[in-house]
């Protein structure tokens, strides 16, 4: 058997965390280095299996790097773990997000070492949604992710972080209520857990009276609330808000896209035929999202808050892409989560240093800072462009591929009405990151700030490994389109289109 | 000639952005001018690369070099190739581009750092500035080369993008920050229709390729609403890029900007960048009537109406603006009437003095400290190379025979004429409207007593422009008077696939034996002329009585017919943000987050209210299990 790859990533995380909370208490500094080892590894081996990945159109729909073992036999469970051109690219994306909030967590002195067993913990748990192929494993990966994320922001937040992280916590359980309903439901009518199977054998497995609407529903509520889709949304700005900057950065970078992913690949690959009788609801929440997160996004007058909705509003884009059920807009909502996982990402890294530098959230408050901290500024505004969609950034390719694959789409009647009415909420978007960007950087130059730190050493790094990816990917999409292609193109089958 | 030289022209001013960006702001003092020579160059090479490709084109019969295609992204049916389409129209526009472009990086070698009296020395960003230029013009050739609607749509927001980093260069300054946000936005609205035209041609013909669609067009297989509904969405663009009424608010503020970017990107090119798609997609127009006639109307109403507030600014810099936005208008007009030939055409010789305009602005604002014609005056004696630069693009912009401006509009004016009778009452009316307000500028600034300046700028002894300022300035003066020259013969014309040639003199002075058409225009031009003489010269008529006599027209004009006004306070900040916005905010507080912590405050009241019928009493728990009881065999006696 050759080397676990998948394993070696998705628990090396976890593994430093064990080791540093072995460690006696004192030596933050031993903390840190350990942590940046224990996510650097994995990011490493992400990319070693990006490289090793079979891009050929023959391994369309493979699972590639499998590792199957019996778990609970009598559940007929399995320890099954493997990546498609759908997940890998989420994975690689995960651990560069787990290297990048190690670095940018490299000022924090408040119980260090638990801070980061945390940080660790959620990387592992991400990491373990993306690379299940057992729904039961995904679901317990799933559950755990909530436990880190709680305490990391209910100690390390801010303003109402107790409320906010308690918020998260519940209406998080609330829908993995309704997504264990489901998983259970799809069990006990099938028999199995296994997700390729599922997908590939798909409704001709459900074979009692249970309607397959109402599995579907019971999945998707759960997938709904973490992507997010209003009206489900409200515990976003709130978590987003409170979190330290490395939560935020987690959260809108990689955690709510476990939401996106579990749509294609449990929902709408087990279920083609509900997906396209439901998706003109679907399609409508989509742009209620997109138009309503874009409009919210206009009134808010916290920095982080403002990025916080922009991510429902670029969410939206997601939903719509997939339920416009094309295998270009499939594509499309793929890149868009690895994309917006990135510009919002930076967004937050971002945000999170100016606050930290310069003690102020409030954009009314703020201002002229682009002479004080010229780096920030740059960077700041590279991420809020690729936000708003301009070309050469990853932002344009995934949004241009949802909406030509959205609008030329032939399985869902009226498709077209929904994506242009989407494409409003791109010029809402150039609205709202300009005025962002007016209200902190532009302006006079205000002395209270004069004193400010531009990015440091640390911080510029990963600035530039940002910077760099989402270049890449907006200039060259075909690197991660040519990937995803193969994990989409089975399911587009499925669905038809 | 190898496809890499074209390649070239528009990787050159890219070498020159990724350079400055990444080598030489980074490592060079902000003081030195390295960046600048960098930029021009780079700018020179493309020049003369352009000039041969032009060469090569007008060869080339058809007027058309084929270029090989990389592949760039492949998904499902859809194949993005990248590719260039050299044909007469690219030609030009490359001339026109690297030409302008490189003209203005030399004067702003001299005029940048004079630009604001509140820039400190380490501000003016040589660096930042020419990163940007070059990135626009690399930009801007991209639109010129792009071969399909997609390639081109990614230039055209990149073009957008350095619009706004330079509109918002001096972005301490709130009015600059806030032109810069203005221009994007409103230009990204015009956008929003391109791209539904985009997304609607991708959808009916599976290409992006320009060339395609046009085929398709010509051939009749893309007709009817679909055809109507992309051209009029692709018009949306392109109107807001050149300022098309309703459109046109962003450009105006634009003057924000440094001046020399105002004339190469808010004068030349950028702007023009609208005309240049239409034109570039004319097929598709010309086989929708709808969509022709739109153009045509929105064209001739945007030249009177911009040409009216163009009266009434003080600004030196407004006038020029409004008088561009104008121009535009004439030249979609001609697209829309004439054809490719005739807006082109104007768009050519447009480019050469209405970039002199501008940059006489700023040889002015150089020695005055302001842009408020008001403060000037009498500087004639002092520029004088300012003086007769200016005052050559002015009789050009103008219509006065035989400089550029006569011979475009002229065209304009005939082809109107002939399709639009009804347009070409107004735009006959915007000759003598042009006339006079060019010629208000010429006399404010270079007639009459100095008043003074900018005494905070060393206004006060304003002194000729340094001859990096003044030889592009004289360049572009000599194209001011000879660009037109061109189509004397026909030769542009038959360059862009219409008409014959003919001798020089045959048309140089043949144009006014065939109808009385260019006459009358020479005369309105002329009356205009002489009113602005009478008016601010000679003093013959007061400014103020004209004023007060015209005041509610005058209010008007100077409000901008109140359009800021309903689009920023009353769409934007009441009915949108404050309103709409404010009103779904509440909702998400109240209604949508309210029932959320709803459903947690009712849980926790629910839990305590239960947590009463927990007495611990035993007897009570046996007689609720009673009743329970009792309750379940009446039921299954019942139902079952």
């Amino acid at each position: 058997m050759s080397f676990p790859y998948l394993t070696a990533i998705v628990f090396l995380p976890v593994v430093g965390a064990i080791i540093i909370a072995l460690l006696g208490n004192g030596r933050p500094r031993l903390v840190k280095y350990l942590a940046a080892v224990f996510t650097i590894i994995p990011l490493l081996l992400a990319v070693i299996l990006f490289a090793n990945f079979d891009k050929s159109s023959a391994a369309a729909g493979i699972m590639q790097f499998a590792e199957k073992t019996s778990w609970i036999p009598t559940l007929n469970a399995f320890y099954h773990l493997g990546v498609d051109g759908l997940s890998l690219p989420l994975v690689i994306l995960t651990t560069f997000l787990g290297v990048v909030v190690v670095l940018l967590s490299w000022k924090e002195q408040l119980r260090v070492r638990q801070y980061f067993v945390w940080l660790l913990l959620l990387e592992t748990s991400i990491l373990g949604v993306f690379s299940s192929l057992d729904l039961l494993l995904f679901f317990v990966f799933w559950e755990i992710e909530i436990i880190p994320m709680y305490f990391l922001i209910s100690i390390w937040g801010s303003g109402r972080k107790e409320y906010s992280a308690m918020k998260y916590v519940i209406y998080t359980l609330f829908g993995s209520a309704f997504m264990l309903a489901g998983i259970l439901s799809l069990y006990f009518t099938t028999g199995s857990l296994d997700m390729v199977e599922l997908s590939q054998k798909g409704l001709g497995m459900i074979q009692t009276v249970m309607p397959a609407a109402a599995i579907f529903f019971l999945l998707i509520i759960g997938f709904a609330i973490k992507l997010p889709v209003v009206p489900l949304h409200t515990w976003l700005p709130d978590a987003h808000t409170d979190a330290p900057t490395a939560g935020s950065v987690m959260l809108a970078g990689a955690l709510i896209k476990m939401g996106g992913y579990g749509i294609i690949r449990i929902v709408a690959s087990i279920f083609p035929q509900v997906a396209r009788d439901y998706a003109p609801l679907l399609l409508t929440l989509a742009v209620i999202s997109v138009l309503y997160g874009a409009a919210l996004t206009l009134r808010q007058n916290d920095l982080k808050r403002m990025i916080a909705y922009s991510s429902v509003s670029h969410m939206g884009f997601v939903l719509l892409g997939i339920f416009a059920l094309g295998e270009i807009s499939l594509t499309g909502a793929a890149l868009q989560m690895v994309s917006h996982g990135l510009l919002t990402g930076l967004l937050f890294a971002m945000a999170g240093l100016m606050i930290h530098n310069t003690h102020e959230r409030d954009l009314r408050k703020l201002g002229g800072l682009a002479r004080q901290v010229p780096i920030i500024a740059v960077v700041f505004s590279i991420a809020g462009l690729g936000s708003l969609g301009l070309p050469t950034t990853s932002g344009f390719a995934a949004e241009f591929l949802i909406f030509v694959g959205s609008f030329s789409s032939t399985v869902v009647n009226g498709i077209q009405v929904f994506t242009i009415l989407a494409v409003i909420g791109v010029v809402l978007a150039a609205g709202y990151i300009l005025w962002m960007i007016q209200r902190v950087f532009y302006g006079p130059p205000k002395e209270q700030y004069n004193s400010v730190k531009d990015a440091d050493v640390l911080e510029r790094v990963y600035m530039v490994a940002f910077v760099a990816l989402i270049m890449l990917v907006g200039i060259y999409p075909a690197i991660l389109t040519d990937i995803i292609k193969l994990g989409v193109s089975p399911i587009v089958g499925l669905l038809g289109g | 000639m190898p496809s890499q030289a074209i390649w070239l022209i528009f990787l050159l001013p890219a070498f020159s952005f990724v350079i400055i960006a990444f080598f030489v702001r980074p490592f060079v003092k902000p003081a030195s001018k390295i960046a600048g020579y960098i930029t021009i160059t780079a700018l020179a090479v493309a020049f003369v690369l352009s000039l041969w490709t032009l060469a090569e084109v007008m060869a080339a019969s058809p007027h058309e070099i084929a270029v090989p295609e990389i592949s760039w992204l492949v998904v499902g049916d859809l194949n993005i190739q990248v590719g260039l389409m050299v044909d007469s129209l690219t030609a030009v526009m490359l001339v026109v581009v690297t030409l302008v472009s490189l003209m203005v990086q030399i004067y702003s070698l001299g005029y940048m750092q004079h630009e604001v009296p509140d820039a400190k020395p380490g501000d003016i960003g040589y660096h930042r500035y020419y990163a940007w230029m070059s990135l626009f013009t690399a930009s801007m050739l991209g639109v010129v080369l792009a071969d399909s609607l997609l390639l081109l749509f990614v230039f055209w927001e990149l073009v957008g993008l350095c619009s706004y980093l330079l509109i918002g260069f001096w972005f301490h300054r709130p009015s600059a920050a806030n032109a810069a946000k203005k221009a994007f936005i409103v230009t990204r609205l015009g956008d929003f229709g391109f791209l539904a035209a985009i997304l609607l041609l991708f959808a009916k013909t599976g290409t992006f390729d320009i060339a395609e669609l046009r085929g398709l067009a010509v051939a009749g297989t893309l007709a009817g609403t679909t055809l109507t509904w992309a051209a009029i969405g692709i018009f949306s663009g392109a109107a807001g890029k050149s300022a098309q009424f309703p459109l046109h608010i962003w450009l105006p503020d634009a003057m924000e900007g440094p001046t020399p970017v105002s004339a190469l990107i808010h004068a030349a090119t950028m702007v023009a960048a609208g005309v240049f798609l239409v034109a570039r997609t004319l097929p598709l127009f010309e086989h929708s009537v709808e969509a022709l006639t739109t153009v045509a109307i929105i064209g001739g109403i945007t030249a009177i109406f911009a040409a009216s507030m163009g009266l009434v600014m003080t600004d030196i810099k407004r006038v020029i603006a409004y008088s561009t936005i104008s121009q535009l208008g004439y030249m979609m007009l001609g697209l829309a009437t004439g054809g490719v030939a005739v807006g082109i055409f104007h768009l050519f010789n447009h480019a050469f003095f209405k970039a002199l305009l501008f940059l006489g602005a700023g040889s002015v604002n150089h020695a005055t400290g302001t842009f408020d014609m008001r403060q000037m005056g009498g500087l004639r004696k002092v520029m004088p190379w300012t003086f007769a630069t200016f005052l050559t693009a002015a009789l050009s912009l103008a219509g006065i025979w035989p400089l550029s401006g006569f011979w475009s509009k002229d065209e304009i004016l005939a082809s109107t004429l002939e399709k639009q009778p009804l347009l070409f009452v107004l735009v006959m009316i915007t000759v003598f409207m042009t006339a006079f307000y060019i010629f208000r500028v010429l006399f404010l600034t270079f007639a009459g007593e100095y008043k003074g300046g900018n005494p905070e700028a060393h206004g006060a002894h304003p002194h000729e422009s340094p001859q990096v300022m003044l030889v592009p300035m004289v360049v572009l003066a000599v194209l001011a008077v000879v660009s037109g020259f061109w189509n004397v013969t026909g030769g542009f014309s038959a360059f862009m696939g219409e008409g014959e040639t003919h001798g020089f003199f045959t048309g140089l002075f043949g144009i006014f034996t065939h109808s009385p058409l260019p006459l009358i225009a020479l005369a309105v031009a002329g009356l205009g002329i002489f009113l602005a003489y009478a008016i601010y010269s000679a003093k013959w008529l007061s400014a103020e009585l004209i004023g007060s006599i015209f005041k509610p027209l005058y209010t008007l004009f100077l409000h901008k017919y109140f359009l800021d006004e309903l689009y920023e306070n009353i769409i934007v900040r009441i009915s949108l943000i404050g309103g709409l916005f404010a009103g779904l905010e509440q909702i998400d507080t109240n209604s949508v987050d309210g029932a959320v912590n709803g459903v947690a405050s009712g849980t926790k009241v629910g839990g305590s209210a239960l947590r009463k019928v927990q007495t611990g009493q035993l007897q009570l728990y046996g007689l609720m299990m009673g009743i329970g009881i009792v309750a379940i065999i009446l039921v299954v006696y019942f139902v079952g």
